[in-house]
């Protein structure tokens, strides 16, 4: 009979004896793996030291759970759930200097930013994720070849170790931890709050361009064009061969300088022509959707004023738009392969993948930019990016994963960790030869199936 | 009733770290309030103090209380309508689930439970009440409990104190409301809170976030008693009236 009490001061975290009572399955976003882990809520900075000592079996902070594969899990281990350190801190409007608990969704900080014309320096395609998990994956965005990752906008943030001792980190203080905590995948501490450089915006509205191609010289073309527009991504049909092989469309956009509205509006948020992507989603086989999406766009060229969130966060419309997949659930593949063999790279796998009948909804192409990030394990560098999404089929997706995963260790290339469930401790260790210097600044009991898998050897 | 920010709303909250009660001070915030906290815990009440103000909040002060210690009550109470400058809105958030099981064997534990969720609101809103008689204004909104309108094996001293509560809050609107004061009773069911996002089983539980704005909305619009989410009203209408016969069978 569910007619349990209000949530009161006191019942806002159990004490530390009943914490490790009872497991709790956690998927990630990818729906694999899937394990079973003491789950244990976060709601104050001041939980976390009473929480991790007398902790066995490791602990791992997690956000939202939005990566793919297994950097957020911990099989039999303890999962802190950070979402609910979620206040904000201070803020300047004059510098645009935000300060919150790390467990704050990006989601969360748009809707405090965006009406006080504000607006995230590097954005992911979800803006369900936290500011403590863009931080521990250094995560990107479509202006990455102008701003870099999302941790060169981190200021400083707090690291508690799991003997307690804090660390203020940036870039002039314990600046090792600063570096290894961004793209540090949770390992070295959890962050307890974090500073940011939110950027100024006089608009909800995106100046926006999609702009058909054929093939990667075309896309290359488009992206040299467009090297002072702001955001840039493309999607690409990685199931089509022959004449129409990996034509796409090129979208780009600026935030738009007409002053405008800052808050939402309730009507409908996408403004003008062309739909989200996501609608067709749940109602399209993969060919037919990629056919479709490549010929919504009905003329080569579409110029629109549209809204941020169809344009940053078109999946977040379809919530939980993983399930599509089933349950065995999808696995993303994403690399970067630097421009020496960028070009070559990219179409040797995109023929790979064509040829193994293993198609995506969404194939996403993008280009790194040079801005270094701050993170010792950060995934960008400069170079093309492509990331596909994969339904699981146990007997052919991961032979797959692995010639994708030669192949991109081949051209001198890498794999994210964010989204990675597949990658062998090899080829790890290749894509990140600087693993071992980073393991020094990991936390001794945190740990994380991902990291357990790659290292084993450690 | 809705205020501008040339007059911002002057707004008590007792037991402000609890999860609903920040999710409903951060709307508040966001339109500008005054607002004056009271939690037991300084760590976590600066932190919710600053979230606060960063959101907007025009003023925000605190005191550290424990609300069991009724003698402070008159003190306190006096030092937060003079530091808001009046006072639009008292809003009691606090209260303990305690420990059925053990509260079943040491009357000590049940005390404790029916003392902090029904004798120190009824300090409280004894002095409060008064004070906006006196003014002939205010709205004082209370939590109280879905829990409180019918007793269960699983939680009937928690429950108890809440019917108690819920009660003397009927008490109190009859005697007040024609002074122009609001007494609004809050009965929420089973609430969501961020920190159970991921886990599994959640998903019934209302959004704390919802369950705030229907708060907001039921104090702007000067209701009586809300059931909130609202299926709770139906629902506890049927459970309230199950025949005892069958009810006290029943493993709820």
């Amino acid at each position: 009979m569910p007619t349990a009490p209000p949530a009161t001061p006191e019942l806002d975290f159990r004490t530390p004896d009943e914490q490790f009572e009872g497991k709790a399955p956690f998927e990630s976003w990818g729906r694999y793996p899937n394990y079973d882990a003491n789950v244990v809520p976060l709601h104050w900075q001041s939980d976390y030291p009473a929480v991790a000592s007398g902790m066995h079996n490791g602990v791992l902070p997690v956000g939202m759970g939005r990566s793919y594969g297994d950097v957020c899990l911990l099989r039999g281990g303890n999962l802190l759930v950070t979402t609910g350190l979620n206040r904000l801190i201070a803020f300047d409007p004059e510098t645009g200097l935000l300060t919150a608990e790390a467990g704050i969704t990006l989601a969360q900080i748009l809707d405090f930013a965006v009406p006080r014309g504000f607006f995230l320096p590097v954005s992911p395609g979800t803006k369900y994720v936290t500011l403590g998990g863009a931080i521990a994956n250094d995560i990107h965005g479509k202006n990455h070849h102008v701003a870099g990752t999302f941790g060169r906008h981190v200021t400083q943030f707090e690291l508690i170790r799991s003997d307690g001792t804090r660390k203020l980190c940036s870039l002039t203080e314990n600046s090792d931890f600063y570096a290894a905590t961004i793209g540090g995948l949770g390992l070295t501490g959890l962050i307890t709050w974090a500073q940011l450089r939110l950027k100024p915006i006089v608009s909800r509205l995106i100046d926006y361009e999609g702009i058909q191609f054929h093939g990667i010289d075309e896309f290359l073309d488009l992206t040299r064009q467009s090297q002072d527009i702001e955001y840039t991504v493309s999607w690409i049909d990685c199931a089509s061969t022959g004449k129409n092989f990996a034509r796409g469309v090129f979208m780009q956009g600026d935030h738009s300088t007409k002053r405008s509205e800052l808050k939402p509006s309730p009507a409908p948020k996408l403004v003008f022509p062309f739909d989200a992507p996501g609608f067709a989603l749940n109602h399209l086989s993969v060919s037919l959707f990629n056919t479709a999406f490549f010929h919504k766009q009905i003329h080569e060229r579409v110029v629109a004023l549209q809204d941020y969130e169809p344009f940053f966060y078109p999946l977040d419309k379809v919530l939980h738009w993983n399930r599509m997949y089933g349950k065995r659930g999808l696995l993303q593949f994403q690399y970067v392969i630097p421009w020496e063999h960028a070009r070559e790279g990219t179409i040797a796998i995109l023929k790979e993948v064509a040829k193994s009948g293993l198609a995506s909804f969404l194939a996403v192409l993008k280009v790194f930019g040079d801005v270094p990030s701050p993170g010792m394990m950060s995934f960008p560098k400069p170079g093309i990016t492509l990331a596909l999404d994969f339904p699981i089929k146990p007997d052919k997706s991961f032979p797959l994963f692995e010639r994708l995963a030669d192949m991109t260790r081949e051209f001198g290339g890498r794999l994210y960790p964010a989204k990675d469930a597949a990658m062998t401790a090899a080829q790890f260790q290749a894509f990140y030869p600087q693993w071992q210097q980073f393991a020094r600044y990991r936390d001794p009991q945190l740990t994380s199936s991902f990291w357990e898998r790659v290292t084993p050897n450690s | 009733m809705s205020q501008t920010d040339t007059n911002p709303r002057k707004i008590l909250v007792l037991g402000a770290t609890s999860g609903i009660a920040e999710a409903t001070c951060r709307i508040w915030a966001s339109q500008g309030a005054r607002l004056f906290l009271v939690a037991r815990n300084a760590e976590k009440l600066a932190a919710v103090a600053a979230d606060l103000r960063t959101r907007g909040a025009s003023y925000v002060d605190t005191a550290v209380a424990d609300l069991d210690d009724t003698d402070n009550h008159p003190a306190l109470l006096s030092h937060a309508v003079n530091s808001l400058t009046g006072l639009d809105i008292a809003y009691l958030a606090h209260g303990i689930l305690g420990d059925q099981a053990k509260a079943e064997q040491d009357f000590n534990t049940a005390a404790q439970i029916i003392y902090t969720n029904y004798m120190a609101p009824v300090s409280l809103l004894t002095w409060l009440a008064n004070f906006c008689v006196q003014r002939r204004a205010g709205t004082l909104a209370v939590i109280s409990s879905v829990a409180g309108d019918r007793g269960r094996k699983s939680n009937y001293l928690y429950g108890s104190s809440k019917a108690g509560l819920s009660a003397f809050l009927d008490g109190l609107r009859n005697r007040i409301d024609r002074e122009g004061v609001t007494v609004l009773t809050i009965k929420p069911g089973p609430v969501k809170t961020s920190m159970t996002s991921g886990m599994k089983g959640s998903e019934k539980f209302a959004d704390v976030d919802k369950v705030a704005q229907s708060i907001v909305k039921a104090i702007d619009k000067r209701h009586d008693v809300l059931y909130v989410p609202f299926q709770w009203q139906p629902i506890m209408f049927i459970i309230r009236h199950i025949p005892e016969r069958f009810f006290k069978k029943l493993n709820l």
